[in-house]
């Protein structure tokens, strides 16, 4: 995947150019406002990356393919990853705008719950051995737990409307047409860089069970 | 008729059964010979719809085993390494459990037939967690063979049975099968179990390795099981 | 095959394991009547100020308690594999989901009947003039934490650590379900209008649906390996 390497890295490149030098400063906000760009699109990766989870866990329960939930671990490794620079970005915008680190804020709150509920998932395929129960069992969890998302997400909404929150309005800004081509291209970057991630953590293990493969080979020689 | 066709199981990309035919015909006794390790229990669980092959394919009188489970499965009983009783129940509550799930007709009946069976009369009423492991296993027995079922899969059942209560298992065997039901028992020991057995099959590095209608004499099922696994 | 009575024997089995052993029971009903008690002396409260927060403190004391008996719940089953045994005799895996359930949401409830008059006891409040829709309330959290607490306990029991990663994984599945009880006890305690709180029903009867439902279609999985 030589191409998809060099692709990926100009894309990124591209992106970072359009965010620090291209687009203009946000006239209320100042350089603050460019953490939007990185809080936004990870956060898109990380929710399309557990939508994933979801998916490669109901195919595997079908087709009981061990790629599948290969597919499945290494899509939740790098959503816990990007969840958690959503939370870290979440945290700065909210000191610089609100002055508090951390607010109740929907989304945020969102990407928290989510955060607990696959770090429970990659905690859970941990504690099982056996590959094909781990397979199966995680498999459930994967589709139990996205179907949370959309429940979490309408009740934390309508949670925060009952408690007002002055700073609901302070985080607004219009949208100007540069900032949403350099917040698309970030989506972007961001989405290749999931895609080349996955690669890499796939031929990973590829590797992995071929060392294992071979530990088993060598064995049967000696028995 | 239970038929099994090339069955293969990996566990953990380990290959534990490679490519297993077998036919189990009512009222026959198979007996299945391996050193530890070589697949017997796995194949086993596979046979009792404990465990899912990775490949292969299951037929039980005609109906695909792995496909429609819930035709089949009330057609099986299993002893499996496991007892599969509970500790926290007495003997007579478990076999009511068991006999319950199973819709046993006339329960209290057939639980008094197999208690005394398997002479467990003295300890009806006793707690298992207060049973010695030989009536644990006679419990366990009793209830694989408690509705009756066609086929009956044992995996080393005589674990932990006395003298006297071995005897008594194969005699309930040969009673069994004399009604018709089709029986598979995994074992490492040579002993009386032959004289009922019908068929001997030979498993090693979890593929069949021998097939055929079983000796008589101890000498010779030793000589032929020592031919099949030597270097192993 | 007979279903229902599959499902009866095996909530008769666990109600007669408890009736021998006494372990669940007798351990909720002791650590949620302690938590109270602590609670009383950790926080000392005017009574405006108790009325707002008492829907939250006896929803975590509910949540805390029921993790005690989901825990166990599945340590019979495990001892001896006899949930494959049992797998093996029911006629489909959904009816053990079922009726595991069944009998967990029965262990909540009845130590919900008991604890909360201790609750009002000792914290001296009165029952709300809503009586009806806060035991309604009470019954449709009791189960949706059961309904969902059940496959996790079933999922979990296959780990070395399943006492430890059952709230882990629990835990944040059930935010949904604990933000809308809490806000419709609280909606009936300080006797808040109808339209402040009762969508919020909503929220606890889609995730009671969805996690009862989806559990019993995918419990098959989890016994099949
Ligand atoms: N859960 C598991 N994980 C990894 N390997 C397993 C597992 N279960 C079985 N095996 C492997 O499968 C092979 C066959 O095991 P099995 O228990 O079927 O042997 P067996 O013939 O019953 O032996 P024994 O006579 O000791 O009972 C063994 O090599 C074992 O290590
Ligand atoms: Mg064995």
């Amino acid at each position: 995947m030589h191409w998809l390497n060099w692709i990926t890295l100009t894309v990124i490149i591209l992106a970072n150019y359009l965010v620090f030098i291209w687009v203009p400063l946000e006239k209320v906000m100042g350089a603050v406002q460019k953490i939007f760009y990185f809080h936004v699109a990870t956060a898109w990766v990380g929710f399309f990356a557990f939508f994933v989870v979801f998916i490669f866990s109901i195919f595997y329960l079908i087709t009981k393919n061990e790629r599948w939930d290969r597919y499945s671990a290494a899509s939740a490794e790098i959503g816990v990853v990007f969840i958690s620079i959503v939370i870290l970005t979440g945290a700065i915008w909210g000191r610089a705008f609100w002055g508090q680190w951390w607010t109740w804020d929907p989304r945020l709150t969102t990407s928290l719950v989510l955060w607990f509920i696959y770090i429970a998932y990659l905690l859970f395929r941990s504690a099982i051995e056996e590959r094909e129960k781990k397979a199966s069992l995680s498999a459930i969890l994967g589709i139990i737990g996205f179907l949370d998302v959309p429940v979490v997400w309408f009740s934390i909404r309508w949670w925060r409307t009952i408690h007002p929150n002055l700073m609901e309005t302070g985080g607004k800004m219009a949208i100007s047409p540069k900032m949403g081509v350099t917040l698309l291209l970030a989506i972007l970057a961001f989405t290749l860089l999931y895609i080349l991630l996955m690669t890499r953590i796939i031929s990973l293990q590829k590797l992995a069970d071929e060392i294992y493969r071979l530990k088993e080979e060598i064995r049967s020689h000696w028995i | 008729m239970y038929e099994i066709r090339q069955i293969c199981k990996s566990i953990s990309q380990k290959k534990v059964l490679e490519q297993i035919n077998l036919t189990i015909a009512p009222g026959e006794l198979q007996i299945m010979l391996g050193p530890n390790g070589a697949g017997k229990s796995t194949l086993l669980k596979i046979l009792g719809l404990l465990q899912k092959p990775s490949q292969g394919q299951l037929f039980i009188n005609g109906i695909n085993a792995l496909k429609n489970p819930e035709k089949v499965k009330h057609l099986l009983g299993v002893v499996s390494h496991k007892t599969f009783i509970y500790e926290n129940l007495s003997v007579y509550e478990n076999l009511e459990f068991y006999g319950k799930m199973y819709g046993v007709n006339s329960l209290r009946k057939r639980i008094l037939e197999v208690i005394s069976l398997l002479g467990l009369e003295l300890y009806v009423h006793e707690r298992v967690a207060y049973l010695s492991r030989g009536f644990q296993q006679r419990l366990t027995i009793a209830r694989a063979i408690l509705h009756q079922p066609c086929y009956l899969l044992l995996d080393e059942p005589q674990t932990g049975l006395d003298q006297p209560a071995t005897h008594k298992l194969y005699q309930i065997l040969e009673q069994l099968k004399k009604q018709g039901t089709g029986i598979i028992v995994s074992t490492h020991i040579i002993d009386k179990i032959f004289q009922y057995s019908d068929r001997l099959v030979i498993l090693a590095r979890g593929s069949k390795v021998f097939e055929g209608v079983s000796p008589q004499e101890y000498s010779e099922i030793k000589e032929l099981y020592g031919s099949y696994i030597k270097g192993v | 095959m007979n279903i229902v009575g599959q499902f009866l024997a095996i909530i008769r089995k666990d109600l007669q394991t408890e009736i021998r052993t006494k372990e669940i029971l007798s351990s909720m009903l002791l650590f949620a009547f302690l938590t109270v008690v602590i609670l009383n002396f950790a926080v000392d409260l005017k009574p405006r100020v108790l009325r707002e927060v008492f829907p939250g403190f006896l929803w975590v004391v509910f949540i805390f308690t029921g993790l005690l008996g989901l825990n166990r719940s599945f340590k019979n089953e495990q001892e001896n594999d006899c949930i494959y045994g049992l797998n093996l005799a029911a006629w489909e895996s959904s009816i053990i989901y079922l009726a595991k359930t069944c009998s967990n949401l029965f262990f909540m409830l009845i130590m919900e009947v008991i604890i909360v008059p201790i609750f009002f006891i000792f914290f001296d409040l009165n029952p709300p003039s809503l009586l009806g829709i806060f035991i309604l309330t009470i019954f449709l959290g009791t189960f949706g934490f059961t309904a969902v607490g059940t496959l996790i306990a079933a999922l979990t029991a296959n780990t070395k650590s399943n006492e430890i990663l059952l709230p882990v994984i629990l835990f944040p599945l059930i935010v949904p379900l604990i933000l809308g009880v809490v806000q419709v006890t609280k909606g009936v305690f300080l006797n808040l209008p109808l339209e402040s709180w009762s969508y919020w029903l909503k929220i606890i009867l889609i995730f009671d649906l969805m996690y009862f439902l989806v559990p019993a279609l995918l419990f098959t999985y989890l016994l099949e390996v």
